[in-house]
């Protein structure tokens, strides 16, 4: 299984540790990346709010040059993902747009290579079985929420490989490793990603109701697969306290956080003291780490 | 030699429009066998029939081609009027240079082209015709009707009443269907059962009303006056002529299960009767969950039955009978809303079906009555009540409306704040009200029972605690709306009856992309089939509330009436025919037939020497034959000819138009 790996900007600046883990996880499964040469930004949310054309432009030239590698693209991000998706979904039986886009990118966009988001990789192709076959250690007694926020199932046209409105590929993923997850409410509803920088006020309203939702259900940390969310729920939690006067103390971990540890990884390697909020306290209390 | 008239249509600035008559007249004149040729500007109204009788009589025509529009409008008003004349019907042909030419061709040049072309077609065609007679069948004073909801029970009133006799077929237990169900009615809020029961009874006590619960129609064999249909009676385990409807059974009956009726809120017995006041109210016994049936081993409802009726080895039974008309009226079935993933449809205790509700708020319901939500037994005092869960929908439920949902939505929220004074939040994209007394139904909802209606739709449901928050959005304000309910109401869209294709397909009669099924026309015949002798009633045709429901029952049954009133029925003469005389007896075309009209004889006849031999021969039974004509292109030796439509006159068509 080999893949063409775009890590995007979020995992070669605010989220080294998903970077990390990511590749310590493929390895650990036999899952290879090669990462594309010279990639640049998917555009995210600000391309298609700007310019239609360019935010199917700028994820083609980094599927243009999969192609190129003859392979599929993994992303880890949830928004990278979502972007090159909504590309090929959009560009799929529009040979006139197809054009424009390769005029745009200055390279042959074929719209060959498919774009799956990492979740989807570990989750449906490697599967849960194979996970369950690496555990040395498994996470007994853990609690996790799965939030997989809005963009990595939805639209189903685009996406398509779980259930919408109630996914489970990363709960059963987390059910492999020891685990245990609560069902809960707020799995795919919206932490206010980027509006953190302007509207850092909605951010905070979303990503309370997210944290009370995963608190009320009994939860003891979140899992993500999304540094945007992993940034908001994690990095916001202090301001959240303060402003609604509460108190959660749930750290947010990557997936690929929890699968290394369980895989026997040495704590110290998965960049727990990134976290604003330190999982260490817990991981301990709970004897996993 | 024949002497054709020709008359060609002008259909206003239909034909005449694109087509240039005195080209197509003075082209018609110079075509073999043609005698006269006259044109006029409408020749379906009185003095175009009118004229085309004169020049029968004064030209002494024997064959006439109207060229007009398609057959399927007037082919049956001009075959009375040649046969007013004196002519056969049959003698006549229509060329069709209105559907098939001025209609979807713009430029005038190529269309009277055409029009030349398509009545040579026909004066070649008419040339071959002969003159047809029509036979006369018997017909089987007796309906049946497939369904025994207010639909089958309204249609079979109405036929009973007028002296025929009529089988009603219902798969459950209980005559009475979804109406039985329902707490009121809109828009009047009278109680369903007490307006549907009286029918029921009058049902079960009619002479001329045969109830036949419990059963299903296996197999329809047969046409028009004369079908026979296969009917399986379910096993009841249940003597229903020795049963009293005491009771006892179902109340020492151990097993208990959820109930169908009350839509898996409330629990039966495995011996039961779905209501209180089920028709008839004789128990069956539901082997599924029958401890004694899984077992073998219980027999409590046997041991405690003061009049022996239950018997353990009763079987299903297969009975044949024969009717002369046959109503469908199966009814709908209420859409299951799971595939709306974030209203947690399954999920939430509290979030329901409209039809549920209706089970929560009627008194012979698992609550009597009292609207206590499914989770906990409170009385809930905010509801969201979404609409359109399913309908209008093309990504997730059906793309059509159902009709009755902004109605019994706005029933739901007046009957929620009367009861238990609980505010309703209806989200909605269109309030739908075209009936009598509707539009002042829903304002009643707002204004005297006031309910909050908010345009938009509901996104998404979760439990908070045990309130669920509805998240959604106000159109009209342009905001976002977050309503903390205690219940939540799902307005899920009707579909058809389970099983409705494969019931068509026994019938041989059509349904629609949503498996609703056919009628012979859109406007004009609303309850027939194209299946003589079938028709519709109710909602198994589509979404339909209760008024147009009884109102087609009973124009089914009028239908069903006239029919069977006739002594004898007249059947069409175009049918296959075999000529014996080089049919090689092979029978391909009997299973190609779909009518199963066709069957083998054998022949005798001498041959040279004055020997008789005999050898088999196709032969068609004409009562059944539709002509469709199937049978001719399988015959290897070109012995199956379609009346009207044979070898001979097909050839004559294509010399017609390519020679």
């Amino acid at each position: 299984m080999k893949y063409a790996y775009y890590p995007g900007c979020s995992l070669h600046s605010t989220a080294t540790e998903y970077d990390a883990t990511t590749r310590t996880v493929c390895q650990t499964l036999g899952v290879e990346l090669e990462e594309i040469p010279d990639w640049n930004c998917c555009g995210a949310t600000s391309a298609h709010a700007t310019n239609h054309l360019l935010s199917l432009a700028l994820p083609a030239r980094d599927l243009a040059k999969a192609e190129q590698m003859g392979l599929d693209v993994v992303a880890p991000c949830a928004a990278c993902y979502n972007r090159m998706a909504q590309t090929i979904h959009e560009t799929k039986d529009n040979e006139v747009l197809r054009g424009r886009v390769s005029a745009v990118i200055g390279a042959d966009y074929e719209g060959t290579a498919k774009a799956k988001s990492l979740l989807e990789v570990l989750a449906a192709d490697v599967g849960p079985k194979v996970v369950e076959a690496k555990v040395q250690k498994p996470l007994k007694g853990l609690r996790v929420a799965a939030y997989y926020g809005c963009l990595l199932v939805r639209p189903p046209a685009v996406t398509g490989w779980d259930d919408a409105e109630n996914p489970q590929s990363m709960d059963k993923l987390m059910t492999a490793l020891g685990a245990e997850t609560v069902d809960w409410s707020h799995k795919t509803e919206c932490c206010g990603a980027s509006l953190t920088v302007s509207r850092t006020d909605i951010v905070l309203k979303l990503t309370r109701d997210i944290l009370d939702a995963a608190k009320a259900a009994g939860a003891d940390a979140l899992v993500c697969a999304c540094p945007m969310c992993q940034a908001n729920l994690d990095g916001r939690q202090g301001a959240v306290e303060k402003t609604y006067k509460t108190n959660y103390h749930l750290p947010v971990f990557y997936f690929t956080q929890l699968m290394s540890l369980a895989f026997g990884i040495e704590p110290y390697k998965l960049g727990f003291a990134r976290h604003s909020i330190d999982p260490r306290e817990l991981l301990h209390t709970k004897e996993i780490a | 030699m024949r002497r054709v008239g020709v008359f060609v249509c002008w259909c206003g600035s239909n034909i005449a429009g694109t087509v240039d008559i005195e080209q197509v007249k003075a082209a018609a004149a110079k075509m073999p066998n043609v005698a006269y040729v006259e044109d006029n500007k409408y020749t379906c109204s009185e003095p175009g029939q009118a004229a085309i009788q004169k020049a029968i009589k004064e030209q002494k025509l024997d064959r006439v081609v109207v060229a007009a529009c398609s057959p399927r409008m007037h082919e049956n008003t001009f075959r009375r009027t040649v046969g007013g004349a004196g002519l056969n019907p049959y003698l006549l042909e229509i060329a069709n240079i209105r559907e098939h030419c001025s209609w979807v061709h713009p430029d005038k040049v190529a269309g009277t082209r055409k029009a030349v072309d398509l009545v040579r077609r026909a004066v070649y065609k008419v040339a071959k015709n002969v003159p047809l007679q029509r036979a006369s069948i018997d017909v089987t004073k007796r309906a049946l009707i497939i369904g025994g909801g207010i639909a089958g029970i309204q249609a079979a009133l109405d036929i009973a009443d007028a002296g025929q006799p009529v089988v009603v077929v219902e798969k459950t237990p209980s005559i009475g269907g979804h109406m039985a169900q329902l707490d009121k009615t809109f828009p009047t809020l009278d109680c369903s059962a007490c307006i549907l029961t009286p029918k029921m009874v009058d049902a079960a006590q009619n002479q001329n009303i045969t109830l036949m619960t419990w059963s299903e129609v296996e197999k329809v064999d047969g046409y028009i006056g004369n079908f026979t249909v296969t009917i399986r009676k379910k096993a009841r385990h249940v003597d229903t002529t020795k049963c009293t409807g005491c009771g006892i059974c179902w109340s020492k009956c151990p097993a208990k299960v959820s109930s169908e009726f009350d839509l898996g809120i409330g629990k039966r017995k495995a011996i039961y009767v779905p209501f209180p006041q089920a028709i008839p109210n004789k128990p069956v016994i539901d082997e599924k969950n029958c401890i004694f049936f899984k077992t073998g081993k219980c027999k409590a409802c046997q041991m405690f039955c003061p009049t022996g009726s239950i018997s353990f080895d009763q079987k299903d039974e297969l009975v044949e009978e024969k009717f002369g008309a046959i109503i469908v009226a199966t009814g709908y079935e209420q859409w299951d809303p799971s595939p709306y993933g974030e209203y947690g449809y399954g999920r939430y205790k509290d979030v329901i079906t409209g039809l549920e509700f209706e089970r929560l708020v009627n008194a012979s319901g698992p609550t009597e009555g009292k609207i206590k939500r499914p989770s906990d037994g409170k009385l809930p005092k905010d509801v969201v009540i979404i609409q359109c869960v399913g309908s209008r929908d093309e990504a997730k439920g059906i793309p059509y409306c159902s009709k009755t949902c902004c109605m019994y939505s706005a029933k739901h929220a007046i009957l929620l704040e009367e009861k238990i004074h609980a505010h309703s939040y209806v989200f909605y994209m269109d309030v739908r009200t075209p009936g009598k007394g509707y539009e002042e139904f829903y304002k009643r909802a707002t204004e005297e029972h006031h309910a909050t209606y908010i345009r938009g739709r509901v996104s998404r449901v979760y439990q908070k605690g045990d309130k669920l928050v509805c998240l959604g959005e106000d159109t009209l304000l342009g905001k976002k709306v977050e309503v903390e309910a205690d219940l939540v109401i799902l307005a899920s869209a009707m579909v058809h009856q389970n099983g409705a294709s494969k019931l068509a397909q026994t019938l041989g009669i059509s349904y629609d992309q949503n498996e609703f099924y056919t009628e012979a026309h859109a406007k004009l015949r609303p309850v027939e089939t194209n299946t003589a002798g079938i028709f519709l009633a109710g909602a198994c045709q589509g979404p339909k509330d209760i008024p147009e429901t009884v109102a087609q029952a009973g124009a089914a049954a009028s239908k069903v009436i006239s029919l069977l009133s006739k002594p004898k029925l007249e059947t069409e003469p175009l049918v296959a025919q075999v000529n014996e005389a080089i049919c090689s007896g092979c029978l391909w075309c009997k299973p190609i037939c779909p009518y199963k009209a066709i069957d083998g004889k054998v022949v005798k006849e001498r041959i040279a020497g004055g020997k008789t031999i005999e050898r088999p021969v196709a032969a068609v039974n004409a009562s059944l034959c539709q002509g469709c004509g199937a049978c001719t292109v399988a015959c290897r030796t070109g012995a199956m000819n379609v009346l009207g439509f044979t070898n001979e006159h097909i050839l004559a068509e294509v010399d017609a138009l390519c020679l």
